[in-house]
C-alpha cells in the first residue's frame, strides 16, 4: 500500500509540473497585456509597471523565477490588477466560501445519492425504486445555471423562504449547496443502484442470507463494500465538476468565492492571479484524485497490481 | 425453476426466429429500440425540435432580430406565444434561432470529439504493448486536469469565436470515447476475420478503419447519443459565463443568463428557454440510454 502511494505521489509531480508550465507560457503568448485596459498608460509607467512585475526580463528568466518563487517561498506573486494585493492574500481571502461550498455540496450528492440509490437497488423495481430513477433523471438533465435560477424564483422571491443572494447566516448556504449538490447525487444514486444491484446477486450474498444474516446486515456489511467501487471511483470527476461547478453557482447566488474571482481575473487578464488560481485548482484535484485512488485499491484490492 | 422463464423463452424464439429468417442485428436493435417509450418519446422530441429550429426561422413572421422598443417585456401572447425580450424581440423566434446555434455546437464539436477519440483509442487498442501503456495512461493523466478551466482561459484570452469554441470542446471530450473504442478494439483484435484479414495483406489502417469500426459501431453510437448532450451542457455553461456564443448570435446558454438576470419580474424569459434547454438534454440521454439497450452495449465504468 505505501508503495502504491508512494508511486503515485511521484507520478503527480510531472502533472503538476505540465500544468503549471502550460499554463504560465499560455498566459504570457496570450494577445493583450494586463496593462492594456481602457486607460491610457504612458510608455513610462508600463515600463515601470513591467519591471514592477519582472516582465521585462528574458521569457526564461520569467520562467525561472516564477517557478523559484512558487516552490521555494510559497509565494505566488501580486495580482497585476490589484497592486497593493498578493495572490496568496486574494486565494486566503476567497477560498475558504469556496472550499465552504463545495464540502456542503459534496455532502449533499452522498447523502441523498447513496440513500436513494440504495434503496432503489434493495426495493428494486417498487415505487421508491422509480420515484429514486425519475430524480436522477431530472438531476442530470435540468442544468444547474437553470436549476439555481428556478429555485431562487420559486423559494426565495415567490415564497421568501431564503435570501435570493449574499453569503452571510446559515440560510443563504441552503440554496446554492442543494443547487450544486443535486447533480452528482443524481449520479451516485445511479451508480450506487448500478453497483448494489451487481453484488446482491452474487453468491455470498446469498451464502450470507442463507447464514440467516439479517437484511440491514446484509446491505451495510456484504453488499456495500463492494457496491460502492463505481461511486468510489466517480468521486475524481465529481470533485472536480462540484470546483469548475461553484463558477457558475458562485456567479448566480454572488457568494465572495474564488471561483467567481477566477473568472473575473480570466476577464481582467490578471495574469499572476489567473496563474496562481489555475495552479491551486490543479494542486487540488491531483490531490483529491490521489485520495480517491487509494480508497478504491483500499476497497478493492486487486487494483494495485493494474 | 424446471422450465425456463416466459421473458427467457421468448428471447430465445426471437433468437431462433432471427436465425432462420435472417432478421440483422440492426433491424432486431431497431425493433426493440421501438418499444422503449422513454427512448421513442426522446428521439420524436429530437425530431421535432430539429425541424422547428431548422425551419421555424423561416415561416415566422416575427424575427429573431426585429426589436420593437414599443413592446418591450411583453407577456406570452398570441401575437408572442414566448414573450418577448428587453429589446422587444420575439422570444419563440430567438428560441428557435438559438436553438440552432446549440444543436449546431453540440453536433460539430461531438464530430470533433468522435474523430479524436475513436482513432486515439483504435491505435491504442490495435497496437497495445507500451503504446497502450503510454497513450492510456495520458488519457488517465487528462481526466484528472481541470479541463474547463482550460477552456475558460481558451475563450477569454483568444477570443470568443465560435470556431475555436467547437475545438475547445471538443477536445475535452473524447478521453471516454478513446477508453471505450481502446476497450472493444482490444476484444476483437484476436477474431478469425481480424485475421483473416491480415493474411489477406491488407495494411494496418485498412484493417482498423475498414474491417475493426463498422464491428464496433454500436458502442460507437450510444456514447455519441451520450456526448452531445455532455457538450450542449459545456456549451451553455460558457454562454451562461459569458463565455461562449456572442450577440447578436445567441444560443440557449445565452438566453437562459439573459432570462435569469431578469426573472424576477419576467419569469418567462428564463422559464421558457430552460424548459426548451433541459428538454432537449433529456430527450437525448432516453435515447441514448434506450439505444444502449437496444444495441446491447454494456454500460462501461466511465
Amino acid at each position: 500500500m505505501l508503495r502504491f502511494i508512494v508511486r503515485r505521489l511521484l507520478e503527480t509531480i510531472p502533472v503538476l509540473f505540465i500544468i503549471i508550465t502550460a499554463t504560465f507560457f499560455m498566459v504570457r503568448f496570450v494577445p493583450g497585456g494586463p496593462f492594456d485596459g481602457e486607460k491610457a498608460t504612458t510608455p513610462e509607467i508600463k515600463r515601470n509597471l513591467e519591471a514592477y512585475y519582472g516582465l521585462n526580463l528574458p521569457l526564461h528568466r520569467q520562467y525561472l523565477n516564477y517557478l523559484d518563487s512558487i516552490l521555494i517561498h510559497g509565494d505566488l506573486g501580486r495580482s497585476t490588477k490589484y497592486a497593493n494585493r498578493t495572490v496568496n492574500e486574494i486565494i486566503a481571502d476567497k477560498l475558504p466560501a469556496s472550499i465552504e461550498l463545495g464540502l456542503l455540496s459534496l455532502t449533499i450528492a452522498l447523502v441523498f445519492g447513496l440513500t436513494a440509490g440504495i434503496l432503489a437497488a434493495v426495493k428494486r423495481n417498487s415505487f421508491i425504486d422509480h420515484a429514486a430513477s425519475s430524480f436522477a433523471m431530472i438531476g442530470i438533465c435540468v442544468p444547474t445555471f437553470v436549476l439555481g435560477p428556478l429555485l431562487v424564483l420559486g423559494l426565495a422571491i415567490h415564497l421568501g423562504w431564503f435570501s435570493a443572494s449574499g453569503w452571510y447566516n446559515w440560510q443563504d448556504r441552503i440554496l446554492p449547496s442543494l443547487t450544486l449538490g443535486v447533480v452528482y447525487a443524481a449520479y451516485i444514486a445511479r451508480l450506487t443502484r448500478g453497483g448494489m444491484l451487481e453484488v446482491l446477486n452474487q453468491d455470498y450474498i446469498r451464502t450470507a442470507r442463507a447464514k440467516g444474516a439479517s437484511e440491514l446486515r446484509i446491505i451495510f456489511r456484504h453488499a456495500l463494500r463492494g457496491g460502492l467501487l463505481p461511486v468510489v471511483s466517480y468521486l475524481g470527476p465529481a470533485i472536480a465538476g462540484i470546483l469548475t461547478g461553484s463558477f457558475v453557482i458562485e456567479t448566480i447566488f454572488q457568494i465572495p468565492g474564488l471561483g467567481r474571482e477566477f473568472v473575473n481575473s480570466a476577464f481582467n487578464r490578471d495574469y499572476t492571479l489567473v496563474l496562481g488560481t489555475v495552479i491551486l485548482y490543479a494542486v487540488l484535484i491531483v490531490t483529491l484524485n490521489l485520495v480517491v485512488d487509494v480508497v478504491q485499491v483500499w476497497l478493492n484490492p486487486k487494483l494495485k497490481f493494474e | 425453476m424446471l422450465s425456463p422463464s416466459p421473458e427467457k423463452l421468448l428471447s430465445t424464439e426471437a433468437a431462433a426466429l432471427q436465425l432462420e429468417q435472417g432478421i440483422s442485428p440492426w433491424r432486431n436493435a431497431w425493433h426493440r429500440l421501438s418499444r422503449n417509450k422513454p427512448a421513442v418519446f426522446g428521439g420524436a422530441m429530437l425530431i421535432i425540435l430539429a425541424v422547428l429550429c431548422a425551419i421555424g426561422p423561416w415561416v415566422m413572421h416575427n424575427d429573431y432580430q426585429s426589436q420593437n422598443l414599443y413592446n418591450t417585456f411583453a407577456p406570452p401572447s398570441t401575437a408572442h406565444w414566448m414573450g418577448t425580450d428587453q429589446l422587444g424581440r420575439d422570444l419563440f423566434a430567438r428560441l428557435l434561432y438559438g436553438g440552432r446555434i446549440s444543436i449546431m455546437v453540440g453536433l460539430v464539436a461531438t464530430s470533433v470529439a468522435l474523430t479524436i477519440g475513436v482513432t486515439y483509442g483504435a491505435i491504442a487498442g490495435f497496437f497495445g504493448g507500451k503504446l497502450d501503456a503510454v497513450m492510456m495512461r495520458i488519457v488517465d493523466i487528462l481526466y484528472a486536469l481541470p479541463f474547463t478551466i482550460f477552456v475558460i482561459l481558451l475563450m477569454v484570452f483568444f477570443g470568443r469565436n465560435i470556431f475555436l469554441l467547437f475545438f475547445a470542446i471538443g477536445a475535452v471530450e473524447w478521453l471516454t470515447m478513446a477508453r471505450i473504442v481502446r476497450s472493444q478494439i482490444m476484444a476483437i483484435k484476436r477474431m478469425e476475420y481480424i485475421e483473416a484479414a491480415r493474411s489477406l495483406g491488407f495494411g494496418r489502417r485498412r484493417i482498423i478503419f475498414r474491417h475493426m469500426i463498422p464491428n464496433i459501431l454500436g458502442p460507437i453510437i450510444v456514447y455519441t447519443t451520450l456526448t452531445i448532450p455532455a457538450v450542449m451542457l459545456l456549451e451553455a455553461f460558457l454562454s451562461f459565463l459569458g463565455l461562449g456564443v456572442q450577440p447578436p448570435m445567441s444560443s440557449w446558454g445565452v438566453l437562459i443568463k439573459d432570462g435569469a438576470e431578469r426573472m424576477e419580474e419576467y419569469p418567462w424569459l428564463l422559464i421558457f428557454p430552460g424548459s426548451v434547454f433541459s428538454l432537449t438534454l433529456f430527450s437525448l440521454n432516453f435515447l441514448g440510454d434506450g439505444l444502449r439497450d437496444a444495441l446491447d452495449v454494456q454500460s462501461s465504468k466511465d
